[in-house]
């Protein structure tokens, strides 16, 4: 593990609550880690869980989920479908052998921005202990793997 | 007997042209080997056979003959992937004819093959004793320590959804305990788990036999396919191969019947019922839901309970 070494880790957010939350944790100047990336949905159950894997492949040390809390969907089911998938997934990968906390999950709505940060705090420090992500990582030295992948 | 009666019921169905074609099991080219059969004349009905060996799911024919009125043979986990396929709309539930068959579980053909010492020219059972000769040698086994892993843990054996039995309902326990064996699992370090799963999936070979012999894997288009996005590449690299396994698996939650025929099928002797049975406990535990067994079931991850656990989510 390199002495620099930062935890990268991908945040999907549903567009209505956990993004506007997020927007709201900026505009009030909160401050939290740097760490995450973030990649805009239009709702929690917008996710695959094949984007969690992906990221994984990638090289992503940490992947959070967070939409709108129950009840709050913009698209009024949306996270109730999201959340059904979100466990199963979650249960799925912690039997294979990812650890606990890899993959994380949230409840944001937006005016939560200090939920946000909170989160965002949490989830960073749990990466930082987990260490760099080395399951799943796809390697370019193996056979079979383009270069430009 | 079993196999009279599996015969006398696709005769008459054919003859009285109830069903178009019957699916079932005939004697394989090679010992321990049972083949699918299917016939549209009721002369052809003396081919079918039961035994040990009828490890396949032939409900996996089912989205192919769609057009046409099918009498399947099924044993119990058969007749739930039959369910969950119509429940799927893959097949009109009066195309189906189930000729339901109380399993006494099947047996485990490898396990066989490694109790010998040589190659396996011939084999027959007899009131649960396996006779198996082969080359430079004659043996006999008792069939019960020779069971799938996969039928030791299976508590519905008897297809209760089929149309018709042709013997009596056989109790139902598990050989042993589900629970148990996935706990025993999960007592192991995160880091020994993963590391077994990375060397069951470092032999595939991408042959996709686990899915050709599912019957719930009948997309026209599969993940492994796509190429916008293009999920994972065709080459052997190990990112890759664990990648389909997660998946595959994954697509599963929900509608896998616990089967086995894709452990069976795999060439390389992949464990792959242990991710899935994963799955189907967490399924069971969280949503009350078991594949095949209520047909007016939503599938669970189509659906949802404002009440769903929640305590995994900040």
């Amino acid at each position: 593990m390199e002495a620099n070494w930062e935890p990268k880790i991908l945040a999907f957010l549903c567009n209505w609550c956990s993004y506007a939350g997020a927007d709201l944790a900026g505009t009030s100047r909160i401050q939290y880690p740097p760490n995450i990336r973030v990649i805009r949905v239009p709702c929690s159950g917008r996710i695959n869980p094949l984007f969690v894997l992906k990221a994984l492949q990638g090289g992503i040390d940490g992947v959070l989920v967070s939409g709108c809390h129950p009840g709050d969907c913009h698209y009024l089911s949306g996270n109730y479908v999201g959340r059904r998938k979100s466990a199963t997934l979650k249960r799925f990968l912690e039997y294979l052998g990812i650890e606990v906390g890899r993959v994380q999950f949230s409840w944001v709505s937006a005016a939560e921005g200090g939920k946000f940060s909170q989160v965002i705090e949490e989830v960073t420090q749990d990466i930082r202990r987990l260490g760099p992500a080395k399951q799943f990582r796809k390697r370019s030295d193996e056979f079979g793997v383009q270069s430009s992948e | 007997m079993i196999q009279q009666k599996i015969r006398e019921i696709a005769r008459e169905l054919l003859t009285k042209k109830e069903v178009d074609l019957i699916i079932g099991f005939g004697e394989g080219t090679l010992p321990l080997r049972t083949t699918p059969r299917f016939m549209r004349n009721a002369e052809k009905t003396d081919r079918l056979i039961w035994n040990s060996f009828c490890e396949n799911n032939l409900a996996v024919y089912l989205p192919k003959f769609s057009r046409f009125k099918v009498g399947l043979v099924v044993k119990g986990c058969d007749a739930r992937s039959a369910v969950a396929l119509s429940l799927e709309k893959r097949f009109k539930a009066d195309q189906l004819f189930l000729i339901g068959v109380p399993c006494q579980r099947m047996v485990d053909r490898r396990k066989v093959k490694r109790a010998v010492r040589g190659e396996i020219l011939q084999a027959r059972e007899e009131e649960g004793i396996l006779y198996i000769k082969g080359d430079g040698f004659e043996t006999k086994l008792n069939r019960e320590d020779f069971l799938y892993s996969s039928c030791q843990v299976c508590i519905h054996r008897t297809p209760l959804q089929a149309n018709v039995l042709v013997d009596d309902p056989v109790e139902e326990y598990p050989l042993t305990e589900i629970h148990p064996e996935i706990s025993a699992f999960e007592k192991r370090s995160s880091e020994e788990r993963w590391r077994f799963f990375e060397k069951e999936t470092s032999r595939c070979i991408r042959c996709y036999a686990c899915r050709e012999a599912c019957p719930m894997c009948y997309c026209a288009e599969c993940f492994v396919d796509s190429s916008r996005p293009k999920w994972i590449e065709k080459g052997l690299n190990s990112s890759d191969l664990q990648f389909y396994h997660v998946v595959r698996a994954y697509h599963q939650t929900g509608r896998c019947s616990g089967c086995g025929a894709c452990e069976r099928a795999c060439p390389m002797e992949i464990r792959l019922t242990y991710l899935t049975q994963k799955l189907n406990q967490e399924v069971k535990e969280r949503f009350g839901f078991e594949t095949g067994i209520d047909r007016d079931a939503p599938p669970p991850l189509a659906t949802f309970e404002a009440e769903d656990k929640q305590e995994f989510i900040k």
